[in-house]
């Protein structure tokens, strides 16, 4: 296979409290690919994709055993640190958080936090990630507009735009669309297919459909393990386990 | 819910200390330092002020003797009986939480029920501004007004007991209103719908469904206001007659713990000094039986 | 019926509560401020004018300066409580303990301890400072809470969307939530300050009476609230008694109207 791994893991457990939430979890999610992750709610996905820019350092009493590596490096060794981490996995949440600032701050944020202070190469940088996240068009003549001013769709397209201002390697997506009408969640869909040239993508996605649409590769949750990890097309045609046949044929979750 | 914070939650066993740049490592962590001792000024000045009433204060109750500081019935500048003034604060407080709770949470409930939107646009400044009125005001105000007014009525000076009531009734109405509003606001709505439905009133189903849900709010709105009226000093010394005997009825004057320190404070020294900040220690008990009244209710109330 | 009955109280009690605030103001207004004379405003108090210059600019002086010690303290507990403590540690659950019954501490009893404190054993004599350090630690719990109520409002989204762009602690702390919750701090200020301006049992044996206004940090002198209290036991300078209480009523309309003001931004903040 050509394909490089973007990011292993391999034996993750996670705990909140005395609560064991992942038992041992192994992944490979490959360079420029969106791989998925499906599964009932409360299966461990969305704690899964937090743990992969440790986002679940913010949770209280959570801790974990096993490794994630991100270019075959630790990410929860004590050589990295956090905020760059955080910089190459950019995350994009289940509900739209943009600042209550000016679309334009938005975006700008990320940069002038690791650095970028000159205002020709931030109007760069706004403009080229707007329209990578397919939105310029629609806001370039109201960036002093305040980002809560827009609707939920544009919202989170502004979202993604600020994730991609800071040049991430890796996009996170915690259900993006779960929030939005199915026009705003078509718009996404696209872009999040076209991003995937530039990006590695992964993706907790509560809809099927989308998994089976955009997606390379799938993985299927449940009950805080990985019943299988396939190209997508297998894992919705022809399933090795019969949970996941059941879950996807809609006979449970 | 989630951890509001990052740093302390972040315990990910595995995440040993991050190494950041230098630069904004030692900027955090200074910062992190500033916050916690800007935090500990709280407790640093509650000590402090423990420190400085209860060893100023302790010895002379120990010294002249305990009983005698807290049963002796007499004051003046050599005998130190603080019981007139406990029963004054007492009674006042109670005559004062009686009148003025009833009324301060009927006005919650026109507030809350009652009140046309557009009145209550001016009702509700109105009310942060009773609170907002200081305390001389108030004084003065119940000095012009109302002793004067008792006097004419039943005789005597005036100044009194029954004035301290009154003005302390007045005084803790805002602090009743507010927190009472916001306990029957809080009341799930479904609760008054579901009693209408059932083909109570619009006021049955507020008197007996709504108003009896928000009751613990309510009871620790009373418990506030118990703890603004015996603790309200310079309003009560302009209108209380301030005579340091056992409370000889409503229209005679009365002394309560927190006149008593003001009315002495200025001139007094050695064992009379230390006899009023023994008058704080006292007053001091008292709130923190009626905060930790409060602060149990409101954990209660909380679960 | 008692429902009808039980109306019928609730109307009165609201009738009541504010036709008494009603009286209480007008009256004040009209016997007050036929007596706001420019004399009242002059800089030399005496005996025979007793000018209420020296007591505004005292009280201005006072609400600064405690301002000027009890908002970073304040807003920086409320930091350190909501974005930095670890809420099972008992030092922090002991500063919440300690904010809780600081705030329920009447001012007589800050009064005893600013004398026997800063007064006494710092040996500040009446003066500014010991009054000014003494509302302080009063207005701390009222600050405290506005930021604490502040922030966890703002709530974690945003936090979240900062943090995940690789942001520090102090940069989405000073750049993402505290924008946000700038109104709400900034009305627990303009509370803190009401407070300051009504206050008497606490500063009149640490800022003491002095007439004038003081020279410096280690004098005496006296804020609006003392000097309206001194004129009306006296009983010879009613008038003057109730021209300051005007001044006073004017001072809590001016922060009740910036207050509103500030929480319609907070209401209309997200626009």
């Amino acid at each position: 296979m050509s394909r490089t791994t973007k990011i292993t893991v391999r034996d993750l457990k996670l705990w909140y409290g005395d609560f064991e939430a992942l038992h041992g979890v192994d992944l490979d999610i490959y360079e420029k690919e969106i791989t998925a992750f499906i599964g009932p709610s409360g299966c461990g996905k969305s704690t899964l994709i937090k743990t992969l820019n440790r986002m679940n350092d913010l949770v209280e009493n959570c801790r974990i055993e096993g490794t994630v590596e991100l270019d075959g490096k630790d990410i929860y060794s004590r050589k990295v640190e956090l905020n760059n981490l955080r910089k190459r996995v950019g995350m994009v949440f289940q509900q739209p958080n943009p600042f209550p600032k000016s679309i334009y701050d938005n975006i700008a944020f990320g940069p002038r936090t690791h650095g970028i202070k000159n205002k020709s190469e931030l109007d760069e940088i706004v403009e080229k990630s707007l329209k990578q996240a397919a939105i310029w068009d629609e806001v370039k003549d109201h960036l002093d507009r305040n980002a809560l001013s827009i609707s939920g769709g544009q919202q989170q397209r502004i979202c993604i735009a600020r994730a991609l201002a800071v040049e991430p390697d890796v996009l996170l997506m915690d259900e993006p669309t779960s929030a939005l009408d199915p026009i705003s969640t078509s718009k996404i869909e696209e872009l999040v297919s076209e991003l995937k040239n530039d990006y590695t993508i992964v993706m907790v996605t509560h809809n099927m459909q989308q998994a089976s649409r955009i997606s390379d590769r799938t993985a299927f949750f449940l009950n805080g393990n990985i019943i299988e990890q396939d190209e997508t097309r297998k894992i919705f045609t022809n399933p090795s386990e019969t949970e996941t046949d059941n879950y996807i044929s809609g006979r449970f979750g | 819910m989630e951890h509001i914070n990052e740093g302390a939650a972040g315990k990910t066993k595995r995440r040993p200390p991050v190494r950041k740049t230098a630069k904004t490592d030692w900027k955090e962590k200074i910062m992190h330092g500033v916050f916690f001792m800007a935090a500990f000024t709280s407790i640093l000045s509650l000590v402090l002020i423990v420190i400085f009433i209860f060893t100023n204060g302790l010895p002379m109750m120990f010294e002249y003797g305990l009983t005698d500081f807290i049963f002796g019935t007499t004051w003046n500048r050599t005998t130190f009986g603080l019981l007139p003034m406990i029963t004054g604060s007492i009674l006042v407080t109670l005559g004062a939480v009686g009148l003025g709770v009833p009324i301060g949470v009927m006005t919650a409930v026109f507030m809350a029920e009652f009140c046309p939107k557009r009145l209550y646009a001016f009702l509700k400044p109105a009310v942060n501004l009773m609170a907002g009125i200081p305390s001389i005001v108030y004084g003065f105000f119940a000095l012009r007004i109302i002793v004067p007014q008792i006097r004419g009525i039943f005789g005597g000076p005036g100044n009194s007991m029954l004035a301290a009531i009154l003005l302390l009734a007045i005084m803790i109405l805002p602090t009743v209103i507010s927190l009472s509003e916001a306990a029957i606001r809080s009341v799930p709505r479904s609760y008054f719908s579901g009693s209408m439905a059932l083909g109570a009133s619009h006021e049955r189903s507020i008197f007996s469904v709504v108003v009896p849900a928000a009751k613990s709010g309510i009871f620790s709105s009373i418990v506030l206001g118990v703890g603004r009226a015996i603790g309200e000093t310079m309003a009560v010394v302009m209108v209380a007659g301030n005579q340091p005997l056992m409370p000889r009825g409503l229209t005679e004057g009365v002394r309560t713990l927190t006149t008593n320190i003001v009315m002495e404070m200025a001139y007094a020294s050695g064992q009379h000094r230390d006899a009023l900040v023994a008058t704080g220690v006292v007053l001091f008990v008292f709130i923190m039986i009626i905060n930790t009244t409060f602060l149990i209710m409101k954990t209660k109330e909380a679960k | 019926m008692t429902s009808k009955l039980m109306k019928g109280l609730v109307y009165a009690s609201a009738a009541f509560t504010f036709g008494m605030l009603g009286y209480l103001v007008i009256y004040i207004l009209i016997n007050g401020v036929r007596f706001l004379t420019p004399s009242l405003f002059s800089w030399q108090y005496s005996t025979s004018n007793v000018s209420m210059m020296p007591a505004l600019m005292t009280t201005l002086m006072v609400v600064a300066g405690t301002l000027l010690i009890a908002t970073p303290i304040g807003v920086f507990t409320g930091f350190y409580l909501v974005d930095y403590a670890d809420r099972k540690n008992p030092v922090v659950r002991a500063i919440g303990m300690a904010t809780d019954t600081l705030a329920g501490i009447p001012s007589i009893i800050y009064g005893l301890f600013g004398m026997l404190f800063f007064v006494i054993f710092l040996e500040f004599q009446f003066s500014l400072i010991a009054g000014i350090l003494t509302v302080t630690i009063m207005s701390l719990p009222v600050i405290i809470r506005a930021t604490e109520e502040a922030l966890i409002a703002t709530g974690m989204p945003i936090r979240q969307a900062s943090y995940a762009l690789g942001a520090g602690k102090l940069r989405t702390l000073f750049k993402v939530v505290l924008p946000v919750a700038m109104p709400g701090i900034l009305s627990g200020v303009i509370l803190a300050t009401g407070r300051i301006v009504g206050e008497t049992a606490a500063l009149m044996f640490t800022l003491g009476t002095a007439t004038n206004l003081p020279g410096s940090l280690f004098a005496s002198g006296r804020t609006l609230s003392l000097h309206m209290y001194i004129l009306s036991q006296e009983g010879r300078h009613v008038n003057e008694a109730y021209a300051t209480a005007v001044v006073l009523l004017i001072f809590v309309l001016v922060i009740n109207a910036l207050s509103t003001l500030v929480s319609k931004r907070l209401a209309g903040g997200g626009k």
